[in-house]
């Protein structure tokens, strides 16, 4: 178990390293000037050149990987283009943010779809069944920016209720959370409701009701755990995306997260903000991935570490 | 005459699909008294696993239905009966083993876990007596060193140790009666008897009653003091396990002995019965057996026989057996004793 977890924990390195290279490329092959960005409009083409310099955009580009590599290995993101700042900086301001947004959207959603989920499966075809899964369809369903906008037309504007956007109070989370979590609500619900009526066909459901448990006892107790695996797999990923920070959500809402800096980033080719963003997406999403790996081994007793 | 445990009286279990309502037991009675094994035979789709989750009411995943008949536990009908006192009477007084142990124990709880759960539910016992009591189950069907198999996962077992612990399981709140469907079918044939042997020993002590369900038998002269042959979803013969071996009357159930093979005998074919189980949805009119029989008669195919007595101890559901009815009326085939 714990030769598993260092094995994986260095696994790591070099899965970012090979990251760093695509990131890096990629990048670069946005099109568009930063130089001239940050030169200004109005700068000459020689005032360009000293700013190309200056930030060592002219040299060729493994140059430029490797010094950037040097400099990560230090700790060292680099300065943001536009605002002159650290990067970690500027990340760091904007990370926690969007990281509790997550953990409420989560939160909410991953309840709510399990409890819908449950109820579905047990009281498969009749009106509960249909309930849940045409709030799960719509939750699908509905444009996230439009779910938003409605929300916001209703509490914030007509109602009064709730603020628009913005990050003042624990207030301002409950509207851009309830949007966020509406879509993971759904799928955990559709994913928890299939996997558990496979489960409750299992022979071992039969052995507990034979035994005289009642049926709360044999769906929470005997069924739910055996059905978890599929939607811990869903919500770990679901868990990443949000992480990343919605773009579209911050937008609505101007929530001061990560995906709100990106859409800045890549609009200014701030490359530095741009490259520590995508490198710590996907290593939030290799730690989650190993998260749900260890929670298999806790869920099923015959999954074994090697 | 003792009183009988567990009385099963013209059972009718249904299923409704789209293609109609399907028959799956129609019309099986009998019973057993304490200490007592009755045998059910037959074939595949003779209706006799669902007799089985009929009497614990474990219908719920399928679409079946009892649709009449009586089901009297010490006296009380068990049709009858709210969910709420069927879960005390499951586990309890009525307990259950089945056929596949592979799959019949949840994966992800210990076993101690799994035996207790139904110990603490009907013992209202402690969790340590509980334990206690899991400890001393194991112990009593066989399994070496029981204090360390209840922390260890039912994918540890081999097939006969998890068929030993839903034994121990079935057993642990001393029910009267033991349903075993099939219990050794899934087993390597060494371990069959062991478990069989242990089934016996286990229920002579406690005076269990036991319901074996089997298509065996061989199981059945080992372990049975009175057999049912279904077929069709209906009793076709009933009598005690000498009479079935020595004189049936069915022509079934004379298959069904021609079919098993005897030591000494060079025979070049083993005998079987023509023909497969009538599909439920297909039944025939007159007797379910008369496409199959060797003996067949017009009779045979317009009207089913009634399951009358030959003696006191012998019954069969079959023409060759009763004056055939010269006069056409009112001799409904459907009619029971």
């Amino acid at each position: 178990m714990l030769r598993f977890l260092g094995k994986r924990l260095l696994q790591i390195i070099p899965i970012l390293i090979l990251v760093s290279i695509f990131i890096f490329l990629f990048v670069h092959m946005i099109p568009g000037d930063p130089a001239r960005l940050v030169a200004g409009e109005d700068a000459t083409i020689e005032d360009v050149e000293l700013v190309r310099k200056e930030l060592g955009l002219d040299k060729p580009i493994t140059e430029q990987y490797i010094t950037y590599m040097k400099n990560l290995f230090q700790g060292d993101f680099g300065k943001s283009l536009k605002t002159n700042r650290d990067v970690s900086y500027e990340i760091g301001e904007r990370f926690m943010p969007t990281f509790w947004l997550t953990v409420w959207s989560m939160s909410w959603a991953v309840v709510a779809g399990l409890i819908i989920g449950v109820i579905s499966a047990t009281k498969r075809n009749k009106w509960q069944d249909y309930l849940g899964m045409f709030g799960a369809v719509s939750g699908l369903s509905l444009p996230s920016f439009w779910l938003g906008l409605m929300l916001i037309q209703l509490f914030a504007v007509t109602l009064g209720w709730l603020p628009s956007g913005g990050m003042d109070s624990w207030k301002s989370y409950i509207l851009p959370a309830f949007t966020l979590g509406t879509g993971v609500a759904a799928v955990v619900a559709r994913f928890t409701r299939s996997s558990l009526m496979d489960v409750l066909k299992e022979d071992y459901i039969r052995t507990g009701r034979s035994k005289g448990l009642n049926e709360r006892r044999i769906t929470w107790g005997h069924g739910l755990r055996n059905a978890m695996i599929p939607v811990v797999t869903m919500t770990g990923l679901q868990f990443g995306f949000l992480l990343g920070g919605s773009v579209v959500i911050e937008s609505v809402f101007s929530w001061p997260g990560l995906g709100k800096l990106l859409i800045d980033s890549v609009a200014y080719r701030d490359y530095p903000v741009i490259q520590a963003e995508m490198l710590i997406f996907a290593l939030e999403f290799i730690l989650i991935n190993l998260v749900v790996d260890l929670l298999y081994g806790i869920l099923n007793p015959q999954i074994r570490y090697e | 005459m003792e009183k009988k445990v567990l009385q099963v009286r013209n059972l009718q279990t249904h299923f409704t699909s789209d293609a109609g309502v399907v028959k799956a037991v129609d019309g099986v009675s009998f019973e057993v008294g304490k200490g007592e094994t009755l045998g059910i035979v037959g074939e595949s789709g003779s209706g006799k696993s669902v007799t089985s989750l009929s009497i614990m009411r474990l219908l719920k995943d399928t679409p079946g239905k009892i649709a009449g008949g009586e089901i009297l536990y010490e006296g009380r009908d068990l049709t009858k009966i709210s969910e709420r006192e069927m879960r005390r009477i499951r586990g309890n007084e009525i307990a259950m083993i089945f056929q596949e142990p592979m799959t019949s124990l949840n994966p992800v709880y210990k076993i101690g876990r799994q035996l207790e759960e139904s110990i603490i539910l009907h013992m209202k016992l402690s969790k340590k007596a509980a334990r206690e009591r899991s400890i001393q189950m194991l112990k009593a069907v066989g399994i070496s060193r029981p204090e360390k198999i209840v922390f260890e996962f039912p994918h540890q077992l081999s097939g006969g140790m998890r068929q030993r612990v839903m034994i121990a399981m079935a057993m642990a709140c001393n029910p009267k009666v033991l349903i075993a469907d099939e219990p050794t079918t899934a087993l390597d044939v060494t371990i069959q008897a062991q478990i069989l042997e242990l089934m016996k020993s286990l229920t002579t002590t406690t005076d269990t009653a036991i319901l074996l369900i089997t298509h065996d038998l061989g199981v059945v002269a080992e372990m049975c003091d009175r057999v049912v042959v279904m077929y069709g979803g209906r009793a076709v013969e009933e009598s005690d396990v000498v009479s079935i071996f020595t004189n049936p009357k069915h022509p079934y159930t004379q298959g069904l002995l021609e079919s098993i093979p005897k030591i000494g005998d060079r025979v070049e074919r083993l005998s079987s019965i023509p023909g497969n189980v009538p599909i439920p949805a297909h039944m025939p009119m007159g007797c379910k057996f008369a496409p199959r029989c060797p003996h067949a008669m017009d009779v045979c195919w317009d009207k089913e026989p009634s399951f009358d007595k030959l003696t006191d101890n012998h019954s069969v559901r079959c023409w060759l057996h009763k004056e055939v009815p010269t006069d056409e009326p009112n001799l409904v085939g459907s009619s029971e004793r």
